[in-house]
């Protein structure tokens, strides 16, 4: 009984995880940046849909409608300008760039909007639930996360591996002097990604404003499990991704089962003894580790 | 003897590695069907002379013109599309992807023209058998066809190849110099550069040595005597005799 509920609340957090962790993912396999303004970028996106989409008389429930695609064109600009700049330094300039990135939006967030929690309203919706037995509840919300996570996840693997762009920013990832040999504008496919990560990004942190509350600080502690859902699950591996994450989510909810001071340590543990068996991550390959 | 408009002239060209100067105001010119081989040893500047061509290095000073458009400006990208392709020492495919995949990509940007992906398998007929396999498996030989398949499709009209014999045993070098007749019989100018002077001299219609960046030898290779390549080709006491010996 427990069991199931454990696997049940870990698998659907575990899309959460997903969703928030493609998008990093995705820019350290394309251009080797650890992104580590991507949880404060999704904070953002949460704010975003609480604060400015009313005013823009978008309904909280709707705001990724116009969120998203708002974020796509923000990481199109930002990689374009700013991240494109620190990259044409060295990678070491990106991490110290987008370090700050993080604590300027995370002073900003609490300077503008104060420290409480914000979430995004969508009603009555956010206590609906179905009942699988006795002790056990899906929550609607949390299952149209996990819905939304294996849907991007799945158009995003499509793009990549179907489309031209997607085959050309493959090959920018594998070698980007012979992307360019083939024609390839490695700028712009570095733009592109960006924008599909700031877009993926957005969702989840919206998402997460649906299920919980979120405050200027949160992206931290989202981006920690972003990180050990790509390592769990193979760096390059979008469903990887998700098995990642929702192995992290199982893992975290088991240890909250034992004790509820143990839901994090669980989930680091999980991600230690992976780093130690299999440092390529579940789906990773070896190469891919260089 | 040239074409009067050459497709690709190289005018006093200087590109520095930092401190170090890899290649010392080299010019040539390559025309429509022209094999031009530039040989030298290792260290002579001979890939940093094709990679700034392509765009991968920028050069100090001096003049690239493509079809009479000076193009040192342009990035590595815009040169592909305006017909320059290079097939990079050490292959450098994308490991991740299908045989398929590669010439696809390679084809992305394509000019119309002669090659497209079904030339390129009437090229290598074993191609289209393992176009679904990974070119992470192939042996060198086959990824060095691929190299050039991947380039080709590109329809360029000036090919450059670098160090294409390298790491490969003879059988198979020889068979990839077969192909070089037929690319330069659909009117492509190819530059090539080799350590193997023997297989470079063999298919060039011209050749040209370089020693720590200078062009020490120029001519028909078979104007050339084996004296003088030697001379231009490790530098010697003797003097400037091999300097600018070209007819």
């Amino acid at each position: 009984m427990t069991l199931l509920n454990i696997l049940v609340e870990g698998t659907l957090i575990g899309g959460f995880y997903a969703l928030f962790a493609c998008g990093l993912s995705l820019m350290f396999g394309v251009m080797k940046v650890i992104n580590l303004a991507h949880g404060d970028m999704a904070v953002v996106a949460g704010y975003v849909a609480v604060f400015l989409a009313p005013k823009w008389h978008v309904p909280e429930v709707w705001s990724f409608l116009i969120v998203v695609p708002l974020f796509a064109i923000l990481g199109y600009v930002v990689q374009r300008t700013l991240l494109q700049k620190s990259i044409d330094r060295d990678p070491f300039t990106t991490l110290l760039v987008t370090f700050g990135l993080s604590v300027v939006i995370e002073n900003l967030l609490l300077a503008v909007y104060s420290a409480n929690g914000q979430s995004v309203n969508i009603g009555s919706l956010v206590s609906k639930s179905f009942q699988l037995n006795s002790s056990t509840y899906v929550s609607y919300v949390a299952l149209s996360v996990l819905g939304a996570a294996v849907l991007v996840l799945g158009v995003l693997q499509l793009f990549l591996s179907r489309t031209n762009t997607g085959r050309v920013i493959r090959a920018v990832s594998d070698d980007r002097e012979a992307a360019q040999l083939c024609g390839a504008n490695y700028k712009h496919l570095f733009g592109i990604a960006a924008a599909i990560s700031f877009a993926t990004v957005a969702l989840a942190g919206i998402s997460y404003g649906m299920m919980t509350e979120f405050t200027p600080t949160s992206g931290g502690a989202n981006l920690l499990f972003a990180f050990e859902a790509v390592v769990i699950g193979g760096i390059g591996s979008l469903w990887g991704t998700l098995v990642g994450g929702i192995a992290l989510g199982i893992a975290q909810q088991w240890g909250a089962h034992v004790n509820p001071a143990y839901q994090i340590l669980f989930g680091n543990f999980l991600f230690l003894i992976v780093l130690a068996v299999r440092p390529q991550g579940l789906f990773g390959r070896k190469e891919a580790m260089a | 003897m040239d074409t009067p408009s050459p497709l690709l002239a190289v005018t006093d060209l200087t590109v520095h590695h930092g401190q170090l100067c890899a290649v010392d105001s080299v010019s040539f010119e390559v025309g429509r069907g022209d094999v031009l081989a530039v040989i030298g040893a290792n260290g002579a500047g001979k890939s940093t002379l094709l990679r700034t061509i392509a765009g991968l290095h920028h050069a100090t000073s001096g003049e690239i013109n493509f079809e009479g458009h000076e193009i040192s400006a342009y990035p590595a990208h815009r040169r592909v599309t305006s017909g320059i392709s290079l097939v990079p020492e050490g292959r450098r495919l994308f490991q991740s992807m299908t045989l398929e995949e590669n010439l696809i990509v390679g084809a992305h940007k394509a000019a119309a023209g002669a090659f497209d992906i079904a030339a390129v398998y009437e090229l290598f007929p074993w191609m289209p058998d393992r176009r679904k396999s990974k070119v992470r498996q192939f042996s060198g030989g086959e990824q060095q066809a691929v190299a050039i398949g991947r380039a080709l499709v590109a329809n360029p009209k000036v090919l450059m190849l670098d160090e294409v014999s390298l790491g490969l045993a003879p059988i198979v070098i020889e068979r990839i110099y077969e192909i070089i007749p037929q690319i330069v019989a659909s009117g492509i100018g190819v530059l090539l550069v080799e350590q193997d002077v023997s297989q470079g001299l063999r298919v060039a219609s011209r050749a040209l040595c370089l020693l720590e960046g200078h062009t020490t030898l120029e001519g028909r290779p078979e104007e050339l005597t084996s004296e003088q390549i030697e001379i231009a080709y490790f530098g010697s006491h003797l003097g400037a005799q091999g300097e600018k010996e070209s007819a």
